[in-house]
C-alpha cells in the first residue's frame, strides 16, 4: 500500500526505461531504405580500376572553390552526368540535374582511402544516397550499413572517423534548394578565391563552369556569369573567404530557400542578385536561440566586432554534440576557419562598419 | 428588390462557402479527434506533461498539458550512480531524465511560436521524428524520447498528432537545453 501514490509514476518509469533503451541503441538508425545502392563501389560506374583509382571515361573531376570541412579528410570528387543530357542551370543557383546523374566524393586520412561517398538521381526524382568503406588492400569499396558505421579511421589521437547515415545525408544534402552541393556556379568559378580555408588547387583535367558549358553540360546557364564568372563581392579579401566558408560549411541548411528558411538564418551565397553581405542581415546583431553556457541570456548569432560573444563562433568552435555546428558530420573543430571568421567577425563586422537592415521574420524555435 | 436580390446573392453565396468548408473543418475536427487518441496512447503526456502529487497520488497536471519541463523547476545536478546495474534516473516530475547521454529535458509540445512548436511546420515536425534530429536536422533528439518508435508511424498519424499539438492551449515555457554527460552526475 505504501507505493500507492506512486504506482502511476512506477508504470510511467518502466514504460519510460524500454523507451530509453530503445532510443539509446537505435539513434543513429534512419527510418527510411537507402534505395537501391550497389553493394560494391567499382559496380557504381566510378572506376575503370578502382585499385588504381583510374576512372571510367565520362567521369568528371572537380573542385569546389569552397571545400567542406570534414576532420582534414582529403577529398576527391566526381560527377558523371548521362549521355547526351544536361543540368538545367537556369536559376543558377539551384541547378537541376537530369536523372541518371551520379556523384561521389572520395575520403582520405593520412594517405589512406577511407570511404567514398555515392549519390544517384533516379528517374522518379529521388536521390538515393550511399557510402562505401574501403578495403584494407584498397581494391575496392564495401556499401556501409544504412545507419553508418562509427569510428572506421582515426583522425586525430582519441577520435575516429564515422561513416554517415543515409539519413545523416539527406539531412544535410537534402536542406537546400538542390541535394547537389559543392557542385555549383559559384563553387565551379574559375575566379577562385585563393583564402578559401583548404583550398584545393584544381587538378588537371578538372571540370569546371566554363568547361561544362563548352561542352553542353549545361543549359540555360546566364550568359553573363561566363563573361564574368561568379566572385562574392565582398568588401575585403577576409570577408570574401569569410562568407565563402560559411556558405559552404552553413548554408545547406541554414538557407532562406531550404527547409528551414522559418529560423530565418541565411548564410548562402547567391550568384544572381543582392548584396553578398545581405545573409549576415539574418546572423548579425540577431538574437540566438541557442543560449550556450556562459554566453548570457540574450546571446546574439554574431556581436559585431566581438566573436567571443558571438553564437555562432562559439558553436563553430564547439565539439560538445548538443552544442557543436554543423551539428554531425565532423568531430574537430576548424582551426584555420575559426581564426578566418574571429578575425572577420572582430575587424569586417566591427562597430563602424555599416550592416545591411535584417529581414523582418520570426524566428522559431530551435 | 435590388437589396433583396443581393441579399439573396450573398446568402447563397455563404451557404456553399459552407457547403464547401464543412468537410474540411470535418477532416480537420477528426484529424484533431485521431491525434489526440495518438497522444495519448503514445505516452506522450508521460514525459511531456509535468506530474504533481495529488489527492490520488502522483497525476499529470492537465493545465500544464504537454508544456514540457517547467521552467521554473531549476534542478540541482543528477545524483551521482554508481557503477552498474543501474542506469539513469528521473525527476518527480518526469519531465527531467539523467544517464549515459547526460540530462535532458522534455520539450515544450504547445503551440507557443516562441517556446513551443508553434511555428513549426508539419513537415519539420515528421522529420523530427523520423530522424531523431532536431527539425530533421540538427543534434540528435536524446533519450529518452522513444523516436525510433515513433519512426514508424503512418504519414497520416503523424498529421494527426501534428494537428492535435497545434489545436491544444499554448503554454509559454522555455525548456533548459540538455546538459551534456561530461556535466551531468548520473553516469
Amino acid at each position: 500500500m505504501a507505493g500507492g501514490k506512486w504506482q502511476r509514476i512506477g508504470k510511467v518509469a518502466a514504460a519510460l526505461a524500454g523507451a530509453a533503451a530503445a532510443a539509446l541503441w537505435t539513434a543513429p538508425a534512419g527510418a527510411r531504405a537507402a534505395g537501391a545502392a550497389p553493394e560494391r563501389l567499382s559496380a557504381t560506374g566510378l572506376f575503370a580500376d578502382a585499385a588504381h583509382g583510374v576512372v571510367a571515361p565520362g567521369v568528371l573531376r572537380y573542385t569546389p572553390q569552397y571545400p567542406l570541412w570534414s576532420d582534414g579528410a582529403a577529398k576527391a570528387r566526381w560527377i558523371r552526368l548521362p549521355a547526351g543530357q544536361a543540368i538545367d542551370a537556369s536559376d543558377p543557383d539551384a541547378w537541376r540535374f537530369p536523372p541518371g546523374t551520379r556523384l561521389w566524393k572520395e575520403f582520405s586520412f593520412g594517405g589512406r582511402r577511407v570511404e567514398t561517398r555515392y549519390m544517384v538521381l533516379g528517374r522518379d526524382g529521388a536521390w538515393t544516397y550511399a557510402t562505401y568503406r574501403w578495403l584494407p588492400d584498397g581494391s575496392d569499396a564495401v556499401r556501409a550499413p544504412e545507419r553508418g558505421l562509427p569510428g572506421v579511421a582515426e583522425v586525430a589521437p582519441g577520435v575516429r572517423h564515422d561513416l554517415p547515415s543515409a539519413a545523416d545525408c539527406r539531412a544535410c544534402h537534402e536542406g537546400g534548394p538542390t541535394p547537389v552541393l559543392g557542385f555549383s556556379a559559384l563553387q565551379l568559378s574559375p575566379d577562385r578565391d585563393p583564402l578559401a580555408p583548404h583550398a584545393e588547387p584544381a587538378a588537371p583535367g578538372d571540370v569546371d563552369l566554363p568547361a561544362l558549358a563548352r561542352t553542353g553540360r549545361l543549359r540555360g546557364l546566364p550568359e553573363d556569369l561566363l563573361a564574368t564568372p561568379p566572385r562574392i563581392a565582398a568588401p575585403s579579401p577576409r570577408a570574401r573567404a569569410a562568407l565563402g566558408y560559411l556558405h559552404a560549411n552553413c548554408a545547406s541548411c541554414h538557407d532562406a530557400r531550404g527547409e528551414l528558411a522559418s529560423l530565418g538564418l541565411d548564410l548562402a551565397q547567391r550568384v544572381r542578385g543582392g548584396d553578398p553581405r545581405a545573409p549576415l542581415a539574418t546572423a548579425v546583431g540577431r538574437p540566438s536561440r541557442a543560449h550556450p553556457p556562459g554566453m548570457g541570456e540574450a546571446p546574439l548569432r554574431i556581436a559585431p566586432g566581438e566573436p567571443g560573444a558571438s553564437v555562432l563562433v562559439r558553436r563553430m568552435a564547439s565539439r560538445d554534440p548538443l552544442l557543436q555546428m554543423p551539428p554531425f558530420g565532423t568531430k574537430l573543430a576548424d582551426p584555420q576557419a575559426l581564426d578566418l571568421v574571429a578575425a572577420f567577425v572582430r575587424d569586417d563586422l566591427g562597430p563602424a562598419t555599416t550592416h545591411p537592415a535584417a529581414p523582418d521574420h520570426q524566428e522559431k524555435n530551435r | 428588390m435590388k437589396r433583396i436580390a443581393t441579399a439573396a446573392l450573398a446568402a447563397a453565396a455563404l451557404a456553399l462557402l459552407a457547403a464547401a468548408t464543412a468537410p474540411q473543418a470535418a477532416g480537420k475536427d477528426a484529424a484533431i479527434a485521431r491525434g489526440k487518441y495518438l497522444v495519448t496512447i503514445a505516452g506522450c503526456n508521460d514525459c511531456h506533461t509535468p506530474f504533481k502529487m495529488g489527492p490520488n497520488g502522483a497525476e499529470p497536471d492537465m493545465t500544464r498539458m504537454l508544456s514540457g519541463h517547467p521552467e521554473q523547476l531549476v534542478l540541482p545536478p543528477a545524483p551521482a550512480l554508481p557503477e552498474g546495474p543501474w542506469g539513469a534516473v528521473f525527476s518527480l516530475t518526469m519531465t527531467a531524465a539523467s544517464g549515459p547521454w547526460g540530462t535532458t529535458f522534455a520539450a515544450n509540445l504547445t503551440p507557443d511560436r516562441e517556446t513551443g512548436i508553434g511555428a513549426w511546420t508539419e513537415k519539420e515536425f515528421k522529420e523530427t521524428l523520423r530522424t531523431g534530429r532536431h527539425l530533421g536536422r540538427g543534434r540528435q533528439i536524446l533519450p529518452p524520447m522513444p523516436w525510433p518508435n515513433a519512426a514508424h508511424l503512418t504519414d497520416a498519424d503523424l498529421s494527426a498528432m501534428f494537428a492535435f499539438l497545434q489545436s491544444i492551449p499554448a503554454i509559454k515555457n522555455r525548456v533548459p537545453a540538455p546538459i551534456p554527460p561530461a556535466q551531468s552526475a548520473a553516469r
